[in-house]
């Protein structure tokens, strides 16, 4: 970020979520670069901006499509960049339908299942003539890192993008009326910001210059996320700036290793290294689970899914996996859809679930709908808390807000609960993955005091505690549990060396007298069982029998990418994609932001980073593509991870949402779309539930009730649920009190005093804080009419154990989720304020019921997939 | 208190220490003067991460009489050069919480109450519901006859806080229980 000349801060706050990161947004400025903060709310972000540009929660997409339209119309495009490097000239196929053709649908919706069948999205096949294999709609929840595969890489082009079928076409068509006079309709902003904004972004774009966005949860938590970020992808394609120093897109990611567990994931849906979960259905043999991961026919290094999968079963079943029980994967549980943590939680109320581990996070605080999660947890059987203080996770059962209303008693709990202290950072040694997919090794300082345990060496001894029960079974279910490796060299107290285990995700070719090498990078892995690796993008990351994690150069040493400072992955990589910060012809774009390039004598690339790209690959080398996999990727291919090597201007696969970011209203919006007939995105995933109530939308009847637009965020001096920092003096001291931030104008119109109490009223509970009356919050005019935004942080919660307490923001939000990857929109919803603090036990019960009878609220408002463009609108101010 | 000495008028320490803004030695008291770091004091200074957000900050952990005695910023980190936020510059507390847990608690069904446990019979307790649950639960295939090996009975939240280390082990555990339910902050 320090290299860029533009820097968007959007859909975040980072000076006060990321204070020492934003040092680099500061050596930026400070070199001359423009910093502009879009965001609903001033904050300190904000304050030390060029330009801070207020805008309605939720309707970023249409803001970067005016910017992507803005860039097409006026050709402020970089021509050789989107020509070479991205899908801009290939053709879609004939049967694809745009939002403009269809009020704001694509073709293929179903809205019966409110799913997307998108194979009318997909390419025009270079040889019709040929078989083309059915394109379903594949589960975003089981795609790789690198985007869906494709059957071929045989795609028709036409370089002079005119063609009425090219992804650039289509995208012309697409954007043409999100226009700086939309973006004032539907996000608030003046056309002068829009100007001002365009400017910034356009005049730092192309050969001399990079323009890089940053966000954070402000763009992942809505039922579009993904495609927030999608938009911004697309803008930075077409601007030129990817893969280059100063460009991007940056994730902003909130917790010391998030990224990690993303990559070697504690998630439902993936194995390490974003290989699928195999899903029932789809997966039903090994063949059809790698061609479903990548093809041998398309281009990139995805084609050898197989290599990566199979090293996987060895690390996991060693000896066990064997090419005759195709490497284990019978054997492998299956998914039947989505079971992310809050289809767990439903599931938990419809007693499925028997036992629960919640491991250093906080859901009767921390995730959406509260009260939902708190009564999934009085119906399990038993469950494991594991933390270092009594979180309210651990103390529901006898302080939580339903026990304290009189709801439930105790003693009517069945749940057994074990809580287990846990070890902190320095009482372990292990690797964190920080934000830029830098693995950094931390050293044990201490021992863990009294009973405090890491998740290593509790987890281990589990798992050799289950297999104890479980070593005299014959029973078929077993033998994963008992093939599986657990043979890590122990210490004194029995306790595993962390270091083997970076070992065996790192991975190991066995040759042919036995011995155990260590590999030093994942095109070294096989698919025929003679190398295992846990995690096929860490390969590298113990090489030579190093923890490269662990490297401490200070500053990382002379070069430019600082690269003897812990280890990144792919392969040490410190910007991925880094071929396009060459020309066509491999040559820097310019002097300014020369990064990799080719070397013409030495025949190969080189530069400041480790080359993202096979290193003799000649710019102008035109491989046959139809040899498949790293060796059919052309010398101008950046996107080596990508099925056609282009970077995805259009998506003609992967995404369940549509190939193009659109713009929807949220979930909950007192506004209408300015855009489409369509209101809300219809393949969101929706839940009708009682628990589960939603207010009603602009237009249809009650939606005044709940007239106000809240968002949540962050503070600098908490983190998340508060589970790391209520229980610390010195930051409860410096943010005691849960807060709302409302606008003057917004006070007078409510009654509410700065520093006295306001109660909060959403669909699903009522909550109070304290009132913090500041210009921050500024009331925007959209749709003609006044749209007022109240903040809400989210750190607090009802319990007896923290220095500080108070009312969840998360008692607030429904569970509505993005259908990509069942994120929940937690950034935009609806709700009333009134001056005072909230009733007590049942009273509140009542409010509640009130607001929700006098807005008509039933489990099915908001709910319709597809909007019923017949219904007159209702005037309901 | 000695005898009072025109010498240590503020502007003459001032002048005499070269201190000529007053912002340092010559403002100093007699108590700060005999105080020593307790950083300056500690038996070894350990390299480690932040364990907040992702920016992944250098941290030094002071280790005296093998306690922790102070955490602070890295000056050697490419990513912070020495720098951290409130959060990170509390994180000695976080370590010594004075509300932090050194014991094993179970509550029993219907219980009002924590008892304390021995973590080794915990751990027992806990692999035997495992056990259970998973057996009471299994799904060997559905409706149609496909494969499924997996229990929908046993779920797991939480892993953003974790080292990748025990994620793996974590990961690798419940798959090869067929515990598929299991995820972390990142959902979120």
């Amino acid at each position: 970020m320090a290299n860029a000349d533009c820097i968007v801060l959007q859909g975040g706050n980072m000076a006060e979520a990321h204070p020492v990161g934003f040092q680099w947004v500061a050596e930026a400025k400070a070199r001359g670069a423009k910093v502009i903060h879009v965001d609903p709310r001033f904050t300190r972000t904000s304050a030390v901006a060029d330009k801070h540009v207020a805008i309605r929660a939720g309707s970023d997409v249409a803001l970067l499509g005016a910017l992507i339209n803005h860039v097409l119309s006026n050709e402020l495009w970089f021509k050789d960049y989107v020509v070479a490097y991205t899908n801009a000239a290939t053709l879609v196929g004939e049967d694809f339908q745009d939002t403009e053709d269809l009020g704001g649908l694509f073709s293929g919706f179903d809205p019966e299942t409110g799913t997307y069948d998108s194979s009318s999205w997909a390419y025009a096949h270079a040889h019709p003539d040929e078989h083309q294999p059915h394109q379903g709609g594949a589960p975003g929840d089981a795609l790789g890192s690198g985007g869906p595969p494709l059957q071929h890489a045989e795609v028709e082009r036409d370089e002079t993008l005119q063609h009425p079928r090219t992804v650039f076409q289509i995208l012309k068509r697409h954007y043409s009326r999100y226009t700086p006079e939309m973006v004032q309709e539907v996000c608030g902003i003046s056309p002068a910001d829009f100007d001002y904004l365009a400017r910034a972004v356009t005049e730092n774009s192309g050969r001399e210059r990079t323009t890089c966005f940053a966000y954070a949860t402000g763009w992942t938590q809505h039922t579009l996320g993904a495609q927030f970020i999608r938009t911004a992808a697309v803008l930075q394609l077409l601007l030129g700036n990817v893969g280059r120093p100063g460009g991007g897109i940056m994730a902003l990611r909130g917790h010391a290793s998030i990224q990690g567990s993303t990559d070697i994931p504690t998630l439902f849906n993936l194995l390490p290294g974003y290989l699928p979960m195999p899903m029932a259905g789809n997966h039903d043999n090994l063949q059809d689970y790698l061609a479903s991961v990548g093809t041998k026919q398309q281009k990139g290094f995805w084609a050898n899914s197989d290599s990566y999968f199979v090293s996987l079963m060895k690390a996991y079943f060693g000896d066990a996996a064997t090419a005759e029980n195709d490497w284990y994967f019978d054997r492998l549980p299956r998914m039947t859809g989505a079971h992310g943590t809050y289809e767990t939680a439903m599931s938990m109320l419809a007693d499925e679930v028997e036992g629960y581990f919640v491991l250093g996070q906080n859901p009767a605080v921390g995730s959406a709908n509260g009260k939902l999660q708190r009564e999934g947890m009085r119906h399990l059987k038993w469950m494991v808390v594991r933390d270092l203080s009594l979180i309210e996770s651990a103390t529901w059962w006898k302080d939580s807000p339903e026990v304290e209303s009189g709801e439930v008693r105790t003693e009517d709990i069945e749940t057994e609960v074990f809580f287990m202290p846990a070890a902190t950072h320095v009482e372990k040694a292990g690797s964190f993955t920080q934000t830029q997919r830098m693995l950094q090794w931390r050293h044990q300082a201490v021992q863990p005091p009294g009973q405090c345990q890491s998740e290593m060496d509790f987890f281990f001894e589990l798992g050799r505690r289950i297999r104890g029960l479980v070593a005299a079974s014959d029973d078929e279910r077993d033998r994963p549990l008992l093939d599986m490796t657990w043979d890590y060299p122990v210490d004194d107290e029995g306790n595993p060396d962390p270091e083997s285990v970076l070992r065996e995700i790192n991975g190991y070719r066995t040759t042919d007298t036995g011995e155990r090498e260590l590999l030093s990078s994942y095109t070294e892995l096989a698919a025929d069982g003679s190398t295992s690796s846990g995690c096929w993008i860490y390969t590298g990351v113990f090489a030579d029998d190093q923890n490269k994690a662990a490297r401490r150069t200070p500053h990382g040493g002379p070069g430019v990418s600082q690269s003897q400072w812990g280890w990144a992955w792919p392969s040490d990589r410190r910007i991925l994609y880094n071929r396009a910060s060459a020309d066509p012809d491999g040559k820097p774009w310019s002097d300014r932001k020369k990064y990799v390039w080719w070397d013409e004598s030495e025949q190969k690339w080189v530069g400041d980073d480790v080359p993202d790209f096979p290193v003799d690959r000649a710019p102008h080398s035109r491989p046959d593509p139809a040899v498949g996999g790293p060796a059919a990727l052309a010398g101008d291919d950046p996107f080596i991870m990508q099925s056609d090597g282009k970077g995805w201007l259009f998506a003609p696969k992967g995404l369940v949402d549509g190939p193009l970011p659109t713009h929807y209203e949220a979930q909950e919006s007192p506004v209408r779309n300015g855009l489409y007939p369509q209101q809300q995105s219809p393949a969101r995933l929706i839940y009708p539930r009682q628990d589960n109530l939603s207010a009603p939308s602009a237009g249809t009847p009650g939606a005044g009730i709940y007239p106000f637009v809240f968002t949540t965020y962050r503070l600098t001096e908490h983190h998340t649920a508060g589970g790391m920092s209520r229980w610390l003096p010195y930051l409860s001291e410096l943010q005691p009190e849960m807060f709302c931030e409302v606008s003057p104008q917004l006070a007078a119109e409510r009654g509410l005093v700065n520093e006295g109490w306001a109660t909060i009223v959403s669909p699903r509970a009522v909550i109070e804080a304290r009132v913090l009356v500041t210009e921050r919050m500024k009331p925007l005019t959209v749709g003609g009419r006044i749209v007022h935004q109240v903040g809400l942080p989210y750190h607090w919660g009802v319990g007896n154990h923290a220095l500080v307490t108070g009312d969840s923001a998360n008692d607030l939000i429904g569970v509505t989720l993005d259908p990509n990857v069942q994120i929940q929109e937690s950034k935009v919803a609806s709700c009333d304020v009134i001056a005072g603090r909230r009733p007590r036990g049942r009273a509140a019960d009542a409010l509640l019921a009130s607001y929700n009878e006098r807005a008509g609220v039933t489990v099915h408002t908001d709910n319709q997939r597809v909007t019923d463009v017949r219904e007159e609108d209702v005037d309901d101010e | 208190m000695g005898r009072f000495s025109a010498l240590e008028w503020p502007v003459f320490r001032q002048l005499r220490s070269g201190d000529h803004l007053g912002r340092g030695p010559a403002v100093a008291s007699a108590k700060t003067r005999a105080t020593q770091s307790r950083n300056a004091t500690a038996d070894r200074v350990v390299q480690s991460i932040c364990p907040y957000c992702a920016v992944g900050c250098g941290q030094r952990v002071y280790v005296k009489d093998e306690k922790v005695v102070q955490i602070e910023g890295d000056p050697d980190s490419p990513v912070s050069r020495g720098r951290l936020c409130p959060k990170g510059a509390a994180s000695e507390q976080l370590v010594n919480a004075p509300g932090r847990q050194y014991d094993v608690l179970y509550r029993a069904p219907r219980a009002t109450e924590w008892q304390k446990l021995d973590r080794d019979t915990a751990i027992d307790m806990i692999a035997e519901r495992f056990v259970r649950s998973r057996r009471n639960t299994w799904q060997e295939t559905d409706d149609e006859g496909r494969i499924l090996r997996r229990t929908m009975g046993i779920a797991s939240l939480g892993g953003a806080t974790l080292d990748n280390e025990e994620n793996y082990l974590i990961k690798k555990l419940f798959t090869a229980a067929g515990a598929i339910q299991i995820e972390n902050q990142a959902r979120i």
